[in-house]
């Protein structure tokens, strides 16, 4: 049987590589306008949890904990890391053409590997075959009877 | 720089990496133990999503995964304390993303077939390439 992927869990892929870049820039945009928190100041991290970047940034990171877990269930751990790679990429763009920052060749030719990489295992199964103990569950998930 | 600082460094990014990769494992692990989440709704809507919710949240694999996943963080924040982010973000991410790798061929059984093999690699070096 092989695992192939619905138009839904390509959504659920295509939503970890995105609220975790994108949770992540908005928690950094969010805490450069909160200012430097340390040791003597923590109060400031309770005043930074009524940043709305902040808030939203928390917000993405815990859906992106609930599909990369969703993910894992029905995918190799080896085949869901690239997702989460791509990750780093959305942020390299992001912070290119929304925050305008200066990207060097060398990331430029970072988001080509990452690219490549997310091409090489999108195009293999996303799941590893086991001799398995419930053929009964197997055969449902195939497809067959729905 | 002394010897002692630099051993101080690489044992923090050391940590880490172990931390992640045991974590990732463990979730990865107990989540291939529940199978698909959707066979686990209940019924159509967002109330459907307690089930699953409920299942995940009663996995020990799963808990202990999320415990290493938090240790993680906060191990992460004290390595970022002693060495540069330029030198730990690289390291960790490319590490990580090696160890979980072959993690997941001796521990999970998973198919590690050469494309797997080469994204693994291709993402490391593109990892170094964007903290350039």
């Amino acid at each position: 049987m092989k695992h192939t992927l619905t138009p839904r869990r390509y959504f659920i892929l295509l939503a970890v590589m995105l609220t975790a870049s994108v949770g992540d820039t908005l928690l950094s945009r969010g805490m450069s306008q909160v200012g430097p928190v340390d040791l003597h100041h923590l109060g400031l991290l309770l005043h930074a949890l009524t940043n709305i970047n902040v808030i939203a940034g928390i917000l993405l990171l815990i859906g992106f904990f609930a599909s990369y877990t969703t993910a894992l269930s029905w995918a190799d751990l080896t085949f869901v890391m690239p997702a989460t790679a791509f990750g780093y990429v959305v942020i390299a763009l992001l912070s290119r053409f929304w925050l305008h920052e200066y990207l060097s060749p060398y990331r430029w030719a970072g988001i080509v590997l990452i690219v490549c990489a997310v091409g090489f295992v999108a195009n293999g199964p996303s799941r590893t075959e086991h001799p398995s103990n419930h053929p009964d569950l197997d055969l449902m998930d195939s497809g067959v009877g729905r | 720089m002394t010897t002692a600082h630099v051993f101080h460094q690489w044992s923090a990014i050391l940590f880490v990496v172990v931390l992640a990769i045991t974590g990732e494992c463990l979730i990865a692990a107990g989540m291939r133990g529940l199978g698909d989440l959707d066979r686990l709704r209940t019924r159509p809507g967002l109330l459907g999503y307690l089930g699953p919710v409920r299942a995940v949240l009663a996995n020990p694999l799963f808990l202990i995964g999320a415990l290493c996943m938090a240790l993680n963080f906060f191990a992460m924040l004290y390595t970022l304390s002693i060495a540069q982010l330029s030198l730990a973000a690289p390291a960790i991410a490319s590490l990580t993303y090696i160890g979980n790798t072959v993690a997941a061929k001796l521990f999970l059984h998973e198919n590690v077939d050469r494309r797997r093999w080469l994204a693994a690699l291709f993402v490391c070096a593109g990892v170094v390439l964007l903290s350039k």
